[in-house]
């Protein structure tokens, strides 16, 4: 079996939204994936990292785990932050529910994470902070 | 680095906002208040979003739609996107923006 994995840590700062797709992207190449699966993953981490930046940390000081797999063509993306937690995971990913409604956070972050990946699981515990896990194969379609 | 900008232009009560290469949580805060700033001045009514420079979207983007949906229709205005690629265009479907937001060909 091919195996890789990669592991970095990042202040929680929302240019490093983009850095964390980039990053991901960069990795996964090896794969070959067609524009559109990677046009998923970076729209999946993009919404994690947010996510972590924007409800975990609340837009303050943080660092943010970022680690990927490969698994012959499957990535697993882990998204880990140490803030808030979420209180009700099942509420939370309630396509347009948000509990920052005055920052125009659309509610759809989790529904694009379920959509563009073929799994994902959250695992939270308030004042310890998230986890996210997704996975995709590529190249499966 | 290069930084490339969101351009505003206004003619009559309708803006055009040419957005940027990728419109995530990070550039759409100045972008909101941009163009809030201009709607709150009581100049716009209506907003057509340029995709035409964008590759790249996330649910931050469609927030800065949404929020903008909910301001000017109650002063009955109407938005539009133009020049939207394949992924932005699926972003658009799976969240049901369509019903909302009219897709135009041309500005």
């Amino acid at each position: 079996m091919y195996r890789n994995r990669m592991y970095l840590e990042f202040e929680s700062k929302s240019e490093n939204e983009k850095f964390a797709r980039v990053t991901v992207a960069a990795f996964v190449t090896r794969l070959n994936p067609i524009l559109e699966e990677l046009a998923d993953i970076k729209t999946a981490v993009s919404e994690a990292v947010t996510n972590a930046i924007v409800h975990g940390y609340n837009g303050g000081d943080g660092t943010v785990g970022l680690e990927c797999i490969i698994e012959d063509n499957v990535l697993t993306v882990i998204v880990e932050d140490k803030g808030v937690g979420i209180p009700d995971i099942e509420k939370a990913k309630k396509p347009l529910y948000t509990t920052k409604p005055e920052q125009d956070r659309s509610g759809m972050g989790f529904m694009f994470m379920e959509v563009f990946m073929d799994e994902m699981e959250v695992i939270s515990q308030v004042g310890k902070g998230t986890k996210v896990i997704m996975k995709k194969a590529i190249g499966a379609k | 680095m290069e930084q490339q900008l969101t351009k505003y232009s206004i003619s009559g009560d309708t803006m055009v906002v040419e957005l940027t290469k990728e419109l995530d949580h990070h550039n759409s805060v100045s972008i909101r208040e941009e163009i809030d700033r201009q709607i709150y001045n009581g100049k716009v009514k209506n907003i057509i979003f340029d995709f035409k420079n964008t590759t790249f979207m996330d649910s931050s983007g469609v927030g800065v739609i949404l929020g903008r949906h909910r301001i000017l229709k109650n002063v009955g205005g109407v938005i539009a996107v133009t020049n939207v690629n394949k992924a932005v265009d699926r972003l658009f479907m799976i969240s049901g923006l369509y019903k909302i937001v009219e897709k135009s060909s041309e500005i």
